[in-house]
């Protein structure tokens, strides 16, 4: 469910890449008022681990087909939320960079949809809550599969709600929602019940491991679970007002329509305070105000696509082939050089 | 497995990183920069942008051409994982079927206009975040990241992260072909056993990584890793950055495959 560059808008990747990198921080500070150095390599290689583990597969029951596990609750049972969030971060960093999952103004939505959730949400709220009191077997099982598809389904959702108020998606909101939530649900069942296996069998194997590890865990899991809610129903409504706010700009399909109609975007004389202030404080903190870079209004101004006739449309098609040619002609050119440059 | 193999051979981009070249030697927070400037320019388009999306071409083929990294190594990965995006973007055609455009005679909806603004965009971003690495190196993004204030813990347990998977990923390919070796047909791939071969696995990178502190300690580790050489910003940069920025604003904010394509017909003419 790795989100893509291309289906997000300026805003939305820069609002998520701005929530992702606080609660890097946040964790990094955590972390550093009671550390162990000892878990710096621990991080790393279970990092490491996660994606070695990827390539083990296994058969999927009753479908058949083939799997590999996600890890993001494995992480955090092991290492604590805070040390989980920054592992999960960078096997998403390596994901961008080296498998181009996803995208680099993506990795902030990516890292929040699939760190967030689990480490802050599902792990404190879920599996601590069952497994705290009583760590049978049953308990670790119900835990995990619970938390897993939980974190999931939250991972899903704002893959949705991110696409969407990018407006880049013709997918009405409950066919999105009806394509993410089910097949999430699936693999999260999978993936819950492979952690619980594997929380169980490590445990059962090195039961020193896993103590140890509560141990270091505990040094950096000083928090309260009310401080958690409070933080996250903040986060969720300043998250959900900002998102509301950038879809709204943005001219979907719904505008679009009603700008043919009309000639205008929106229909005037509807304006309410809070979305006045809430603009003239984007346009002076966004760097790309509204979008667009030409000028303000643009959206008026440019001449919307609909409008184009057929000479610009020649001249768009010959155009494009010419940019292209340079680019090709372009690229080569410095081929030829660098050769000739490492001839002589 | 053809898949997983080309799926996890990064072990090809860090070799390719290693090359001398004007955009290897750039400093890395420039190219990291630059590339975020360039991504963010690219998705600012509106949806049914196509052809200005074009001369955004330039930069990736810069990087690739002046960094001389071979075109079949980035092609092959854009190719193989695009999911996602085309995942999504090939309802478009299917709700938004109003026509938009008559190209000889031939109707477009918008819906296969924005799948294809996608696709480019996607294509564009995509061989871009390569690239970066390709002409950049693991360790230099980290050192590019840390000097752009990320915290310090998270980039020294990315840097160990990169040290040691390519040690994992063969001990876990050891661990698959034990596995093949053992099995016959379907056998040997139920989740009963994947779940206590990735416990082993698990077991043994938390020993390792015990060993590695030790070791790490044992050579005076304090919390940070030091580095001999460190890029530093000179005029070759901030004219990459510079040249990079005025670009991209012009091709944002001009429609140059228009006003090419004007200026050619009226030559044709």
């Amino acid at each position: 469910m790795h989100m893509a560059d291309a289906l997000l808008s300026p805003a939305v990747g820069g609002a998520m890449w701005a929530g992702s990198l606080g609660t890097m921080i946040y964790c990094a500070k955590k972390l550093r008022e009671k550390m162990d150095e000892k878990m710096i390599p621990l991080m790393g290689i279970l990092g490491a681990f996660i994606f070695a583990g990827q390539m083990i597969n296994f058969t999927i029951p009753i479908t058949g087909s083939s799997g590999h596990i996600g890890g993001g609750m494995i992480l955090t049972v092991l290492l604590g939320p805070y040390a989980a969030f920054l592992v999960i971060s960078s096997v998403l960093v390596i994901q961008a960079l080296f498998f181009a999952d996803g995208g680099l103004l993506a990795l902030g939505a990516n890292i929040w949809n699939m760190g967030v959730y689990p480490a802050f949400i599902a792990y404190p709220l879920i599996y601590k809550f069952i497994v705290g009191r009583n760590s049978s077997t049953k308990a670790i099982t119900i835990a995990s599969i619970l938390s897993v598809v939980i974190g999931l389904q939250l991972g899903a959702f704002s893959v949705v709600l991110e696409t969407r108020a990018s407006g880049i998606t013709e997918l009405p909101l409950n066919t999105f929602v009806l394509l993410m939530q089910p097949i999430h649900l699936a693999i999260g069942l999978i993936e819950g019940f492979v952690t619980a296996g594997i929380v169980i069998y490590v445990r059962s194997l090195r039961p020193d491991i896993v103590e140890n590890l509560e141990g270091v865990k505990t040094l950096s899991t000083g928090m309260s679970l009310k401080k958690v809610v409070i933080a996250f129903g903040v986060l969720a409504v300043v998250t959900a007002g900002a998102l509301s706010w950038f879809a709204s700009t943005r001219p979907d399909g719904l505008e679009w329509s009603i700008e043919k109609i009309y000639g205008r975007p929106e229909i005037t004389g509807k304006s309410d305070s809070v979305k006045e202030a809430a603009g003239k404080l984007q346009e002076k903190t966004a760097i790309l105000p509204d979008y667009s870079f030409s000028s303000k209004g643009g959206e008026e101004q440019r001449p919307a696509w609909p409008a184009v006739d057929t000479g610009t449309s020649v001249s768009g098609l010959l155009g494009g082939g010419l940019v292209l040619l340079l680019v090709v002609v372009f690229g080569m050119g410095i081929r030829a050089m660098s050769k000739y440059r490492a001839r002589t | 497995m053809t898949f997983d193999l080309e799926f996890f051979n990064i072990g090809y981009l860090d070799t390719l990183s290693y090359r001398n070249s004007f955009v290897h030697r750039l400093d890395p927070r420039i190219k990291i920069i630059v590339s975020l400037i360039f991504i963010l320019f690219v998705v600012s388009f509106p949806k049914y942008e196509i052809s200005s999306l074009l001369p955004f071409f330039f930069y990736p083929v810069f990087l690739l051409t002046a960094g001389n990294i071979p075109l079949k190594a980035i092609a092959k990965k854009i190719f193989f994982i695009s999911p996602f995006a085309v995942f999504i973007g090939i309802f478009n055609p299917l709700f938004d079927t109003g026509t938009m455009y008559t190209i000889f005679g031939v109707p477009v909806s918008g819906g296969w206009l924005s799948f294809l603004s996608i696709l480019i965009k996607y294509m564009l971003t995509v061989s871009t975040a390569l690239l970066l690495i390709a002409v950049t190196s693991f360790p230099g993004i980290c050192e590019g990241l840390e000097r752009l204030k990320l915290p310090k813990i998270f980039v020294i347990q990315l840097l160990f992260l990169y040290r040691y998977l390519f040690v994992l990923l063969e001990e876990s390919l050891r661990m698959m072909r034990a596995r093949d070796a053992r099995s016959f047909g379907k056998r040997g791939k139920e989740i009963k056993t994947f779940v206590r071969l990735i416990s082993v696995l698990l077991i043994r990178s938390i020993e390792r990584a015990e060993m590695i502190f030790r070791a790490m300690l044992a050579r005076g580790f304090r919390g940070e890793i030091k580095v001999l050489r460190r890029h530093t910003v000179n005029a070759a940069d901030v004219l990459f950055l510079m040249i990079s920025f005025t670009m991209f604003y012009i091709f944002r904010s001009y429609h140059v495959v228009n006003i090419m394509g004007a200026a050619f017909s009226t030559v044709l003419r």
